[in-house]
């Protein structure tokens, strides 16, 4: 299977240190990996490793202490418009004082954007994200999954080139989450974006993952780069049952557990 | 949840219950008094009508009211004009709170004969002594109203590159508006107060000169009514601002009350 190899975006030896007057932190050590146009990558870690912390510096809300971020070409020094962000806390991220409508539009008037050109694109995202009746309810007229959709919707509207997602599910339910899982693999297949996908939940970056980069406890570094082969049409029914998601479930696993233990690969 | 509300004749009936006894139960106690200073409600009553239907009630509910509010809006458009900043500047606060608590611990009435001197006795000094009363309210809230905006709702904006006046209107603004609506709503019984008593010490009209007036001449009843009317505008004020906040915070209204039902 040949992908096109053109990078899309680089992580060059990226260090993250929190100083204040009474201790130094050292959040992440060095980690450096590269995401070509149109991978779906995800990155699975114990919890303290730093995961929210790398994806922040990635999308420029955070600037790391040394090493730096290139998307497309050009150095990442704030939020770059060719990135979207979804979070894990959906009830946060919305505007609760605007209508769903106006939550997807809103970054698109920062586009200034032409208002039918607006127009499409949020009943085309609604559409995408299977909330076409909702656009005039309020994000806490809705269930916490419909909320996320709206997110997600938003970020697809705002036709980015990376698509960052720092556990977006973790905080509904299984059978939603499951939804949500497959809801991200069509529209990455049908968008052709370029996704990074953060989660604690082994099963899922397994699941939705091209690759998956296993971080180490803090100060993290990559363990490993797993290439995920199993075929591109996932269903959670099959795919989760083949003996090869097993095999892939399991190393990764093991992987952490060592992460746990605070083993890391020997630095070259 | 609208099922669930009562309908609006019993909801009438409750709001309206304890007044009309405390009214009835005031007109009966008082029905025989012969007490100088306590005259019976229904005298009260008729020299309400007598004075306050009148024409030249205007020339004296007028000039108060205009007073309120441009006192009041001046002060709620300063306090968040300058609240905004200062809520989101750590420098700032802490450069100007020393100096901010310290004005407000001032009693606005303690400024009027500073104000006297420096304005007159005209409408200005009266608007001055609202404003300085009713700022304080609003800044500080409005100040509690930025610093409370939310963290993640914050990063979103920014990762979607929203900034400048859009950043203000769309997200600083309508996030403090509870909390700044909070200190508007103080403000507004600050100044109904201060209204009346930057008038009683040197004014030629408005209500708090005709209440004192009264005083001065023994005209009891016709005191009691001036109070009766103060009381009455202070509702009204009150309801005109409940129908603009339930306007502009419905969203926050509905927001809280899914909240609750969890």
């Amino acid at each position: 299977m040949d992908r096109a190899v053109k990078s899309m975006l680089e992580v060059t030896g990226l260090r993250k240190v929190y100083e204040d007057a009474s201790r130094t932190v050292e959040a992440i050590r060095d980690v450096s990996f590269s995401v070509g146009q149109g991978e779906l990558v995800c990155i699975v870690g114990p919890s303290g490793a730093g995961k929210t912390t790398l994806l922040k510096c990635i999308a420029g809300l955070l600037a790391p202490t040394s090493g730096g971020v290139i998307l497309e070409g050009n150095p990442v020094n704030g939020p770059p418009p060719a990135m979207a962000v979804v979070f894990q806390e959906y009830g946060r991220s919305l505007f609760p004082w605007m209508t769903v409508h106006d939550n997807v539009a809103l970054p698109l008037k920062q586009k200034k954007l032409a208002a039918e050109r607006r127009e499409e694109l949020v009943r085309d995202a609604l559409a995408a994200v299977d909330l076409s009746g909702v656009d005039g309810a309020y994000p806490w007229q809705l269930s916490g999954g419909m909320q996320q959709r709206v997110a997600i919707a938003r970020a697809v509207a705002y036709e980015p080139h990376v698509l960052l997602m720092d556990e977006p599910f973790a905080a509904v339910d299984a059978q939603t989450r499951a939804d949500l899982e497959d809801l991200i693999r069509v529209l990455w297949h049908r968008l052709r974006v370029t996704v990074l996908f953060v989660t604690h939940d082994i099963d899922e970056s397994v699941y939705l993952g091209e690759r998956v980069l296993v971080m180490s406890h803090a100060p993290t570094v990559i363990m490993e780069d797993v290439t995920i082969d199993l075929p591109d049409e996932r269903t959670q029914l099959e795919t989760r049952s083949m003996p090869r998601f097993g095999e892939l479930r399991k190393h990764i696993y093991s992987q952490i557990q060592l992460a746990k233990q605070g083993w890391r690969p020997p630095s070259d | 949840m609208k099922d669930l509300m009562p309908s609006l004749p019993r909801r009438l009936a409750v709001t309206l219950a304890l007044p009309v006894t405390l009214i009835a139960a005031w007109w009966i106690t008082s029905a025989d008094s012969q007490s100088f200073y306590f005259p019976p409600l229904q005298t009260i009553l008729q020299t309400f009508g007598r004075l306050w239907f009148s024409p030249h009630a205007l020339s004296d509910v007028g000039p108060s009211l205009w007073r309120f509010s441009v006192g009041y809006l001046a002060a709620a458009f300063l306090g968040i004009v300058i609240g905004i900043p200062v809520g989101a500047s750590r420098n700032l606060r802490n450069v100007l709170e020393p100096v901010l608590e310290f004005l407000r611990a001032i009693p606005p009435p303690v400024l009027v004969p500073v104000l006297i001197l420096f304005t007159g006795l005209g409408n200005e000094m009266k608007a001055l002594v609202i404003l300085f009363g009713c700022i304080w309210p609003v800044l500080l809230n409005t100040v509690a109203g930025v610093r409370a905006l939310d963290e993640i709702l914050g990063e979103t904006v920014r990762s979607y590159r929203i900034g400048g006046l859009s950043r203000l209107w769309h997200f600083v603004l309508p996030g403090a508006s509870p909390q700044i609506f909070t200190g508007l709503r103080q403000s507004l019984s600050i100044g109904i107060i201060l209204m009346v008593i930057s008038e009683m010490f040197a004014a030629r009209d408005g209500i708090g000169f005709v209440l004192v007036q009264y005083q001065r001449t023994f005209a009891i009843p016709e005191m009691w009514s001036g109070i009766i009317v103060l009381g009455i505008i202070g509702i009204v004020l009150s309801l005109i601002f409940r129908a603009i906040e339930a306007w502009l915070l419905g969203w926050y209204h509905g927001l809280r009350q899914s909240q609750r039902a969890g």
